[in-house]
């Protein structure tokens, strides 16, 4: 388990040093000089140069990463040029919609897809299943922001149960969490689909297993050896999909945001592109790429969490 | 399971027919205005009514398909042309240092999803198609890799593959000869769903801007035009929204269908 650990946090760390250096050098590459843009078009050459100078533009790109490396390692994501206020604080400030709306929408994936999964793999090639399968093949096929958008159009206009957009505050908790649950809906339901059908297949996989006829022997029932014994070995690949869901969640999140105009990590990323804030966007970009990084660790200890044979 | 084999290839062809028929016909001209007819609902003269320009949404909906199915079509095309590669060079040398680059390379693409990688390009390079298309592909390339590998492995420990090498055949002939056609079957399921996976992408990017510009039709932006007036004319949101569904439901049934019919070993697994 030691060991695991260690060479997976040491891979972990390269991915991180190279995510970071490519990201770098993507929004490196984009012509034009950032301090002049922030000076406007009638600077002195002179005072151009000095901020170029203050913000190192003048140093070569591998003093300059180091730089931009070591200021993220100590919580200094730079300056962002049109709001002249730090990366860092901008991002906390919108995690704090995006990221519960990502884990609402998680915990919802799970709980619809847990029961759908298991249902379907408990009566395996009967109406019910066929039925259950049929609608996660339309659920996976659904764009969630079309999907929204039909949301909104029931819920919100003519049912007037939960707002259309917009976002009160955590200073309203309430009215918070109301704002959230359409896009949170609208995030998971794709989402558990995916699930449901792995969860499926994974229960399915391991029903046919010598351990389960063995639990049906000693006079188990097939619901209590598939809740016991199968569940359990099912887990390792819908771990493998709930880790690679969470980035797409993530990502989804970004077009989610403007559908419901919340202001989450996704509406930042989008005003930054649209007034070419480069320092912004390669500060949330960073910020969702390592998330992802972060989680694929996770998940890989999990596994050996889960199944002690990995344990190695 | 038959079933899904059929609705797939039915629904799927229908995109591709309608993407086709477009060039040679549409009811309507895409390019023209006519504000005096806008929001219509579905009649007649306009089967799927008219958007908030007086355009017919059966004619945008049509050459809507082409530039999905261009978009995913290339993106497919760059995935599978590095990463199968990649993929038959990782397994050729399993266990090397190379293969583990190959590998661990692909682990870091994966962490940037294409929408990730498209605001990256578009805070470059600017909005477009042809980023949506790069962001797309790119993102596709580990997927292929990583399948091709997968299913590469296997065939390597086989005795006809040890035939090839004692008669002198080198890695690269015996993985184009020997490995390829043995797992051609597999990525063409897995093509399938990149396929569809790049439709919903391209959808997406387009909705929020990152895609084709205007004044190219494509049913992501036909969606975030129709969005303010969803209350007012329905159909404006629902018929996009429905052919994009219907496409992407149908290439997956078409990747089950095809896995099924290709292979009646990996029946167990699906």
């Amino acid at each position: 388990m030691r060991r695991l650990i260690i060479t997976r946090a040491l891979s972990l760390g390269l991915s991180l040093a190279v995510a970071t250096l490519v990201i770098f050098a993507v929004v490196d590459m984009v012509p034009g000089d950032p301090a002049s843009y922030m000076l406007g078009t009638g600077a002195q050459p002179d005072t151009l140069a000095a901020l170029r100078q203050q913000m190192g533009l003048d140093l070569p790109w591998p003093v300059r990463y180091l730089r931009r490396l070591g200021g993220i390692l100590t919580g200094d994501m730079g300056t962002s040029l049109a709001y002249k206020t730090p990366v860092a604080g901008m991002i906390m400030e919108r995690l704090q919609v995006s990221l519960p709306l990502a884990l609402m929408a998680l915990m919802l994936a799970v709980a619809l897809a847990f029961p759908i999964g298991m249902a379907a793999a408990a009566r395996r090639g009967t109406a019910a299943d066929t039925a259950l399968m049929g609608a996660a093949q339309i659920g996976i096929a659904l764009p969630n922001f079309w999907f929204a958008m039909l949301l909104v159009m029931v819920f919100a206009v003519n049912l007037r149960w939960l707002p259309a957009g917009g976002f009160p505050g955590w200073g309203h908790p309430l009215a918070a969490l109301k704002s959230l649950i359409l896009p949170a809906v609208a995030l998971a339901l794709p989402q558990a689909a995916v699930l449901a059908r792995t969860l499926r297949s994974a229960l399915i996989e391991t029903l046919g297993q010598d351990y389960i006829r063995s639990a049906r022997a000693k006079g188990l029932s097939r619901a209590q050896a598939l809740r016991r014994h199968a569940l359990r070995n099912a887990l390792i690949p819908v771990l493998t999909i709930l880790g690679m869901q969470f980035s797409f969640l993530l990502a989804g999140a970004i077009i989610i945001e403007n559908v419901f105009y919340l202001p989450g990590l996704g509406r930042l990323i989008f005003q930054a592109i649209g007034q070419r804030d480069l320092v912004l966007v390669q500060g949330a970009v960073l910020v969702l790429v390592a998330a992802t990084i972060l989680i694929a660790f996770a998940v890989d200890l999990a596994y050996a969490l889960i199944d002690p044979r990995l344990r190695g | 399971m038959r079933l899904s084999l059929t609705l797939g290839a039915v629904l799927a062809g229908l995109a591709l027919l309608a993407a086709g028929f477009s060039y040679v016909w549409t009811p309507g001209d895409v390019t023209q205005i006519a504000v005096a007819q806008k929001l219509q609902p579905p009649s007649a003269a306009h089967w799927l009514g008219t958007d908030q320009l007086g355009r017919d949404m059966l004619a945008m909906v049509m050459v809507g398909a082409r530039l999905s199915i261009a978009v995913a079509l290339v993106a497919v095309g760059i995935g599978m042309g590095v990463g199968v590669p990649l993929g038959l060079w990782a397994a050729a040398r399993s266990g090397s240092w190379l293969d583990e680059a190959i590998m661990r390379g692909n682990d870091l693409v994966f962490a940037f999803p294409s929408l990730v990688i498209a605001i990256l390009i578009t805070a470059a390079l600017g909005p477009s198609a042809l980023n949506a298309i790069i962001a797309i592909g790119i993102f596709n390339i580990p997927v292929f890799a990583r399948v091709t590998r997968g299913a590469a492995l296997p065939i390597w420990t086989l005795d006809y593959i040890r035939a090839a090498r004692l008669a002198g055949k080198g890695p690269a002939r015996i993985s184009l000869q020997h490995v390829l056609p043995n797992i051609a079957n597999l990525l063409i399921v897995q093509a399938t769903i990149q396929f569809s996976l790049g439709i919903l992408a391209e959808a997406g990017l387009s909705y929020v801007g990152l895609g084709a510009q205007p004044p190219t039709p494509s049913w992501g932006r036909m969606l975030a035009e129709a969005q303010t007036m969803i209350s007012l004319a329905p159909h404006v949101a629902l018929v996009p929204g429905l052919a994009i569904l219907m496409t992407v439901l149908g290439l997956n049934l078409l990747g089950d269908g095809l896995r099924d019919a290709l292979d009646p070993r990996l029946r167990r697994r699906a």
